[in-house]
């Protein structure tokens, strides 16, 4: 599997992505301005961070990068496009993804240990999980909180592509387990044709048993298994 | 036009914060009136937080050196060597006063500033840590303050892409006019590959990297040197305002030029600006500056040259640049966007010349501008000698459960979730150990090297007994270091006190001093960097004070390092250290008897480093399963805090010899808990009996409940939501 990670001014997560992608294949960063991603891409990476200061909107400036037409273009030929946190942010900006990210609703950024709920297995970047498994993966954002119209919600929910949620550790949704006020407790949501995903946890810094777990590593290896299969 | 200076006078030289024999000096050392844009220079120069005319006489006497040590104070920051060929960039500094004034902009310029000073010599950061302390919770300023200073620190950290991983968060009214804002920052290099500030070569371009200049920030550090009066808000404007994703873009650019081999000197612009920092750089490489000031990126229109010299705007660097390699150094700013532009040169004449618009603005002696400052040796006397208060003619007024539920959700030792949740403590992946244990723990790159970080001091007894406190908050950032496994290698200090005029402070700050020195030679645990904030006063009445450490430790192998909760029932509990239940200046004393009396517990450094060295060993050994140092509160807080971590409950015992409030509740020092499996404890036993170190069995982990022996049990899920509850809901609380 090749990744590209592309590093707006202000990305800071990209060298945990890098990471975590690493022993997958190789990882190269791309620097926002590039009119074109590398030959042969495989994923495409938007990391964390505080692009353009989060000055405007959280991803408003960064979606408007040259490389985005690029990513765009991936995306259509079914590319895999992975959105973390300020990542997720810029593709709902950029209307790879709908809805929106809002402050969250305690107002405060928050940095823990959350768990999640891995809503569906059969797309590419959660093969690797069991359905329902509650996972615990770290969430730092101040503007995670994920809203939409209720039309796109219901279609969202009838389309099963609400791919994790927040939960308590036994796996309940209750709004005392939801960090931000997210819609349905929802934490990352899948593209109409599930090879785009946007979310706000950091499954890249959950990859290592002596930095907090590793239920982060799933969601990496059920990309690298995508292409594994193809072959 | 040429534009009106303002004459001379004596109020405009006392509005400067310059003393008439400060004004004389100056007369003497330039035979002439200064000019108005002069006059401001030196105020820049010579105030107290770019100076240190009050302190440098007692600074000199402190232990800066050691083989490990690459580059004591005096530099942005200080370095050590850590092997493998790499160094440890770090230091602490304050930001009190602009924090006060501005809770938001002044916490999050703090760690801005701190931040600058680490990669300014070509570290990468890869921690901050910080040490705040507030006025009494009641206070009606406090809530807003403690809001304003967290979210402050958390933007700028969080944006800027360095986990925030440990700080210390105490109250107490003696800071309710004048809260402390202490941000340390780390950072790693190569340790052949350090910037300086020196310049060397004549005829060098020097050139300014970053942010564009504005009028924010005119006189912070003259502002910062003096003590508040009730009129505090009207200086808001001299806050400056932090902007951390041009910070971050100065850091990636300046990495990026550091490698070109582009930049032969390099100096952040911190308090003082464009002045501070050009007049060091000339001064420590032994040449003249001239600045052509109309070159300079301004934000507004119609700066004058006193105003662009003594801005502090943020995110703005100096260099001096290799003439061959300016081309492609512009290229690396210019791809991240930051404003370069060449702003003057070095020359061979020891001036330090200033023009704008055509005129010569000002025309000084570089080296005197800092050799030449003040410098005093101000009276002190020695605070007087408190009594030791002991535990038997203290009546407890509670039973001892419930004296330890009540400590667990006071201010100071209660958790403090609610601030670290608001830092992202997590991003670079590396956080072995998060905030809530005895020091946090960094792995370096894909490890298995890591860094322990602490930030400590314990003012109360600075303030009881100032050279015991200075030892102690030396001892506790060594202490804590050493409860994770780590070995001490180097310290900060951020020296925090009142108005130095007055002999009763600068005796806190000669004694602090005194015993800081004294710890940090027995200990092996040199000062590298540092920071002195003075005129910490608010209405004629000075802060406690506080000589904040920040220490910092190497592990070799991060999967061993210490952790304090209880992992698994059935491990015996030992207790490392002396206790004979120093209950003086004790939060039991002060939270539960409402006493804030005696003398403060006293430190012996020999067994401070004989006990410490034996629990570090034990660790490395893996011979324990959970650690803690024994500190505010005493033991049982202790105890309760591995109860909470692991959720596993304990059963304990004190000794008949010892009253039972003074043995849970004093703060002896020296002191740690370790849990080990039962087959190994008698070995511990025995190995501490050969290496001398006091060492009793006092219980055993398991069950829901931590259990005094005679007082009722405490659920463990009961101590956790006590502990837990106190800060949300004081923010939470309408007034």
């Amino acid at each position: 599997m090749k990744s590209a990670v592309i590093l707006f001014p202000g990305s800071n997560r990209e060298g945990d992505a890098i990471r975590a992608l690493k022993p997958h294949g190789p990882a190269e960063i791309v620097w926002h301005g590039e009119a074109d991603l590398p030959r042969g891409t495989d994923l495409v990476v938007l990391p964390g961070g505080f692009s353009y200061g989060d000055y405007l909107r959280c991803g408003a400036i960064a979606a408007h990068s040259p490389i985005m037409a690029a990513v765009r273009a991936h995306a259509e030929r079914g590319g895999l496009v992975l959105g973390i946190c300020n990542g997720f942010q810029i593709l709902v900006e950029f209307g790879l993804l709908p809805g929106v990210l809002m402050r969250n609703a305690g107002l405060h950024f928050i940095c823990r240990m959350q768990h999640l709920r891995v809503e569906r297995t059969d797309a590419a970047f959660a093969s690797a999980y069991e359905k329902g498994q509650i996972i615990r993966i770290a969430i730092a954002h101040g503007e995670g909180n994920y809203a939409a119209d209720s039309q796109t919600i219901a279609r969202l929910e009838g389309e099963g592509r609400v791919a994790f949620r927040y939960c308590d550790a036994a796996g309940e949704v209750t709004s005392a387990a939801n960090p931000n006020g997210s819609i349905n407790a929802i934490a990352g949501i899948y593209s109409e044709r599930f090879n785009v995903l946007g979310m706000m946890p950091h499954p890249e810094n959950l990859i290592d048993p002596l930095v907090g777990g590793t239920d982060g590593r799933g969601l990496f290896t059920s990309i690298a298994g995508s292409f594994t299969v193809a072959v | 036009m040429p534009r009106q200076d303002p004459p001379v006078t004596p109020e405009l030289v006392a509005s400067h914060g310059l003393k008439p024999d400060e004004y004389q000096r100056i007369l003497d050392l330039i035979g002439r009136v200064p000019s108005f844009t002069e006059l401001g220079i030196f105020s820049a120069m010579w105030n107290e937080h770019c100076s240190y005319k009050s302190s440098r006489l007692h600074l000199r006497a402190l232990p800066t050196k050691a083989p490990w040590v690459i580059q004591g104070p005096g530099e942005n920051a200080g370095v050590i060597d850590i092997g493998d060929g790499e160094a440890c960039v770090f230091k602490m500094e304050s930001h009190n006063h602009p924090s006060y004034i501005e809770p938001f902009q002044g916490a999050a310029t703090g760690v801005g500033g701190i931040l600058r000073d680490v990669f300014t010599m070509g570290a990468r950061p890869v921690a901050c840590l910080n040490l705040l302390r507030f006025g009494a919770p009641e206070h009606p300023k406090t809530r807003h303050l403690v809001s304003g200073v967290v979210a402050g620190i958390g933007s700028y950290g969080n944006s800027f892409g360095v986990p925030t991983v440990g700080g210390a968060t105490a109250f107490h009214t003696g800071y309710d006019g004048n809260i402390l804002v202490n941000a340390m920052a780390v950072g790693i290099a190569r340790a052949d590959e350090i910037f300086y500030a020196k310049a060397t070569g004549i005829g060098n371009p020097i050139v300014y990297l970053g942010s564009k200049t504005g009028r924010d920030g005119i006189h912070g550090a003259t502002m910062a040197s003096a003590s508040f009066e009730e009129d505090a808000e009207a200086k808001r404007p001299t806050v400056q305002v932090g902007d951390p994703f041009t910070e971050k873009l100065l850091l990636e650019a300046c990495l990026e030029l550091m490698r070109t081999g582009a930049v032969i000197a390099i100096q952040d612009m911190g308090a003082a600006g464009l002045t501070s920092s050009a007049v060091e750089m000339g001064a420590k490489g032994d040449l003249g500056i001239e600045l052509d000031l109309d070159a300079v990126p301004c934000r507004e229109t119609g700066m004058s040259a006193y105003e662009m010299l003594l801005s502090e705007s943020q995110e703005r660097m100096l260099m001096v640049l290799d003439p061959q390699k300016e081309i492609e150094a512009k290229a690396v700013f210019v791809k991240w966007g930051l404003d370069f532009a060449v702003i003057g040169k070095t020359t061979d004449t020891l001036r330090f010349v200033i023009k704008h618009e055509g005129e010569v603005k000002a025309d000084l002696p570089i080296k005197q501008l800092g050799d030449a400052a003040p410098l005093y040796d101000r009276p002190h006397v020695a605070s007087p000698a408190l009594e030791k208060v002991e535990a038997a003619a203290i009546e407890p007024p509670l039973s001892n459960a419930e004296a330890l539920k009540l400590l667990l959700a006071t201010p100071d030792l209660c958790s403090k979730r609610w601030i670290y949740e608001q830092y992202d403590h997590l991003i670079l992946g590396n956080s072995v150990e998060t905030p809530g244990g005895d020091a946090a723990v960094i792995r370096l790159g894909d490890g298995p090297k890591g860094l322990a970080l602490t930030t400590d001091v314990t003012p109360r007894y600075c303030e009881a007994d100032p050279v015991a406190g200075g030892r102690q908050a030396v001892a506790e950032a060594w202490r804590n270091l050493t409860a994770v496994g780590a070995l001490p290698r180097a310290v900060t200090d951020n020296l925090n006190f009142g108005n130095p005029e007055k002999p009763e402070i600068m005796g806190q700050f000669v004694g602090c001093l005194t015993g800081i020195g004294q710890a940090c030679r027995a200990l092996d645990f040199p000062i590298v960097s540092g920071n002195v904030s003075l005129y910490n006063e608010s209405s004629g009445k000075g802060i406690p004070p506080t000589p904040s450490i920040g220490g910092v430790g190497v592990i070799a192998d991060v999967s061993l390092a210490a952790k304090l909760a209880f992992r698994r029932a059935g491990d015996a509990i030992l207790l490392i250290g002396d206790t004979e239940g120093w209950l003086g200046q004790s939060l039991y004393l002060r939270d539960v008897c409402g006493r804030e009396a005696g003398a403060p517990p006293p430190v012996d450094l020999a067994a401070e480093k004989r006990n410490g060295d034996f629990v570090r060993e034990l660790i490395l050994a893996g011979l324990v399963s959970a650690v803690h140092d024994i500190s505010d509160g005493g033991l049982a807080v202790a105890l309760a805090e591995m109860a909470m971590a692991g959720g596993v409950g304990a059963s304990v015992e004190a000794p008949a010899n010892v009253p039972a409030h003074g043995f849970w509740f004093g703060e002896d020092q020296s002191r740690y808990i370790v849990a080990t499996s039962p087959e190994h404890a008698l070995g511990v036993l025995a190995a501490a009996q050969r290496a001398g170190v006091p060492c009793r069995r006092i219980g055993e982990t398991g069950g829901a409940a931590l259990t005094l022996k005679g007082e009722a049990a405490i659920l463990v899920g009961d101590l956790s939501a006590r502990f837990e509850g106190w800060l949300p809901d004081y923010i939470a609380a309408a007034l």
